[in-house]
């Protein structure tokens, strides 16, 4: 019992400097040098000012740019406080939300079916991405706000597209914040 | 559902199949002490760690001294984490200056991390500092998952060994599953998520400026609303990867943000998601193996194997097939899947995993007892949202946490063969040894032990202030909300509907002893029947012996576990989700 013990503490410690320390301080190095810009968060910093991060969703609500999906991280895409809504599906509050966010959206696109991923939250609050059909139905919107065709506007989407991983994983997205900048850049408004 | 979404599953499957042998094999040669490729690099780290502990790698242990070293280490490493916890303000890598935790808080996450739980009543973001992310809980995620691996491997040696009295060095078991299996794993495995974008980093929390910064109404406390324009978003970073690496392959779960791996810088790509997905199954699937290989039974560990497949088949039917129907009640939004969208619930899913990729998800990290979430449990459809809570009400044994899968299919595994005994009329068998009165005993104190933990405290909370008053989401969704926090417990799962609000002093006390129980008090009376196992002869197998083999001890296995899952928890479920999902149907809302 008293050997047991004893052990118990130094194989605490031992155990603890070479898994809590030194395991993640190596992987921390070896990520730094050969992966930097990956390994800090993949950060876009047009004309030297930090914008944001490519795989970190933003909020957009004014008609020129591709608006992301509601988001339910503090008052929305805050990474200190990722998360859902949490709210079940038969909570009346959800279905108030989405409803009337269908019924906003309707009012701008009435010839196209509302996509789901454009009026519910992610999992994480901070999702990057919306679905091609997402992106699809706010084509007319943006096009009419920026003064640009349809077609150059489907053209841009499309760099901005990810298939599946590997050719079968996941679901084909666009970036949204990513989108939105090449946009401001090739098709600046005047504000 | 569309016919990618299954392949996903399909191949996933797959790839868990080709895995399993090779595996299984060298797990066992690790804990057989046999030579491995690994050995120039692993034994001399394996000689200094006992050198600096004064373990003797020579000598074994009977299963009660097996059980007290455990303890003991688990007790010595469960207090150094609440120490970091407790004092985290004045220890190096704490950029953000993160307070000392509150010691209700600490208590519960020390018992979590320490049960190989990983229930968080916190958000890692804005609350835990670098270095108790690394030192305190990602060290965590490996110790007890090595402890797992090695009271498994335990139970493998005393269903083994004839007429021995010990079952192994815990010692050595612990130091060979850190070193030999889970260390290289995860170094390597750390470093692809990175190249897939999951950050590794020490820095502080980047402050960005908003492309559109935005006008943000908000309703106080008081009623009144205030607006304020948002200028900047905070990107928060850290060590991300090799903590998730081992989050994973030790099914631990628990998130480095809060979001789990539904946050980009956690899982940022369906292939990290589909890496994420088969670590968690490696271990709990390769240790079937590694049964069959060291009882000299290999068809008995496919025998199981096939028990697990059978379980979490049904479950992902059923978790995908709910998810992609859609909500019925989400009239206007269009939730049919085509080659533009994904559909469904999307509601708490990520665009980049969509329907299936999510369903496949909370059906994995449930049926092991890992806990991660990529998606939000708490706003699945009610029948997308039950089979998380029936797996892990299941026992977590359809390939199960790391060693915890095993061991408790084992419990599952001597009822079986004890049912079948009753039906044939003879003393039961398992692979030669009589099971007798004492060994059905300590079984079914194992299965009572978790069960009672769940039903109890969930019954509490149900009908008091302190539990109730927690609730997000009322009817039918909030009783779901209380089980499934105490069943994610006992079970040492982790994973929640995060809505309910469990950092109060009555759910962070309570669910720690659960917590603490549903680890120990099981684990206690499985060494138990693995030390008596050890010490009986073999009987030959005759004519009367049932075979634990084939499909038809495959059926007999299902059979008892859904048994007695179904006869413990189906009248608390129907209360829950079964009657939410009758409701959603008929068109109530809350």
């Amino acid at each position: 019992m008293k050997k047991n013990l004893m052990i118990s503490i130094w194989m605490t410690l031992v155990t603890t400097l070479i898994f809590g320390l030194l395991y993640p301080l190596a992987v921390t190095g070896i990520a730094q040098v050969t992966m930097s810009s990956r390994a800090n968060g993949q950060l876009l910093t047009p004309n030297g000012k930090l914008v944001g991060s490519a795989i970190i969703g933003q909020p957009f609500s004014q008609p020129q740019y591709f608006h992301s999906r509601p988001s339910a991280a503090g008052n929305g895409y805050d990474p200190t406080a990722s998360g859902g809504s949490n709210l079940g599906p038969t909570n009346k509050t959800l279905t108030d939300r989405v409803n009337g966010d269908v019924a906003k959206l309707q009012a701008e696109n009435p010839n196209a079916p509302v996509p789901v991923d454009l009026v519910t939250t992610s999992g994480s609050g901070l999702d990057p991405h919306i679905s091609p059909a997402a992106a699809e139905f706010q084509i007319p919107r943006v096009a009419h706000a920026r003064g640009i065709s349809e077609t150059d506007l489907r053209t841009i989407i499309a760099k901005h597209t990810k298939g599946r991983d590997l050719g079968f994983l996941g679901e084909p997205r666009v970036n949204v914040l990513e989108l939105n900048l090449e946009l401001d850049a090739t098709h600046p408004i005047a504000h | 559902m569309t016919p990618n979404g299954w392949t996903q599953i399909i191949v996933f499957l797959f790839v868990i199949l080709v895995i399993t042998k090779p595996l299984g094999i060298y797990l066992a040669r690790v804990f057989e002490r046999e030579k491995t490729f690994l050995d120039p690099l692993a034994r001399p780290i394996e000689r200094l760690i006992y050198k600096l502990t004064g373990v003797d790698e020579a000598t074994e242990m009977r299963w009660t001294e097996y059980t007290v070293a455990m303890l003991l280490f688990s007790a010595a490493s469960m207090v150094l984490l609440y120490l970091i916890e407790r004092v985290q303000l004045w220890l190096p890598l704490n950029p953000q200056h993160f307070a000392n935790i509150a010691p209700d808080l600490a208590f519960n996450t020390a018992a979590s991390f320490t049960t190989n739980t990983n229930w968080q009543s916190y958000s890692g973001e804005s609350t835990m500092s670098y270095l108790t992310q690394m030192a305190g809980l990602a060290y965590h995620n490996f110790v007890s998952a090595a402890v797992g691996i090695a009271l498994a491997i335990a139970v493998i040696r005393g269903i083994a060994r004839r007429e021995r009295e010990t079952i192994g060095n815990f010692w050595v078991d612990l130091t060979r599953g850190l070193l030999w299996v889970l260390l290289p794993v995860c170094l390597v495995v750390a470093l692809v998520f990175v190249s897939q974008g999951m950050v590794q980093n020490l820095r502080p929390y980047d402050k960005a400026a908003l492309v559109e910064p935005q006008q943000v109404t908000t309703t106080g406390n008081d009623g009144k609303t205030t607006t304020q324009t948002v200028t900047d978003q905070v990107i928060a970073q850290g060590p991300v990867a090799s903590q998730e690496a081992i989050k994973m392959f030790g099914t631990n779960g628990g998130g480095f943000f809060n979001a789990n791996s539904a946050h980009p810088f956690e899982n940022p790509t369906p292939l990290t998601n589909f890496l994420q997905l088969l670590l968690i199954f490696a271990v709990p699937s390769a240790l079937t193996y590694t049964l069959g290989f060291m009882t000299g039974s290999r068809r008995h560990g496919w025998a199981v194997w096939m028990a697990m497949v059978v379980v979490f088949l049904a479950g992902v039917t059923v978790a995908y097939w709910s998810e992609a129907k859609g909500n019925p009640l989400l009239h206007g939004a269009d939730q049919r899947a085509t080659s533009m969208q994904p559909g469904g619930n999307m509601e708490g899913k990520e665009v980049r995993f969509g329907i299936a990729d999510s369903g496949l998800f909370a059906t994995v990290t449930t049926d092991a007892s890992c806990g991660a979430v990529n998606g939000v449990h708490d706003s699945y459809t009610p029948l997308g949202g039950l089979v998380p809570l029936v797996n892990i009400m299941l026992g977590e044994v359809i390939f199960g946490g790391v060693g915890a899968g095993l061991y408790g299919m084992f419990v599952f595994i001597i009822l079986a063969v004890f049912i079948a005994g009753l039906m044939v009329g003879r003393t039961p068998e398992y692979l030669g040894k009589k099971i007798e009165s004492y060994d059905i005993k300590m079984a079914m104190l194992a299965v009572l032990i978790v069960s009672m933990s769940i039903l109890i405290f969930s019954a509490i909370a149900s009908v008091e202030k302190f539990g109730t008053s927690s609730i997000s989401n009322p009817g039918p969704h909030g009783l779901s909300q209380i089980m499934y926090a105490y069943t994610s417990a006992a079970g040492n799962n982790g994973s929640a509907f995060a809505g309910l609000n469990t950092n109060t002093l009555w759910y962070n006390t309570s669910m720690a002893f659960v917590m603490l129980m549903g680890r120990f008090f099981m684990v206690i009376p499985i060494l138990a029947i693995a030390g008596s196992l050890a010490r009986k002869k073999i009987t030959p197998a005759s004519l009367g012996t049932f075979p634990v083999t084939g499909p038809l001890f495959t059926v007999l296995l299902v059979s008892t576990i859904i048994i007695v899952g179904a006869l413990t928890f189906f009248p608390a479920l129907s209360l829950g989700p079964i009657l939410e999902h009758l409701q959603m149907l008929a068109g109530k809302v809350y």
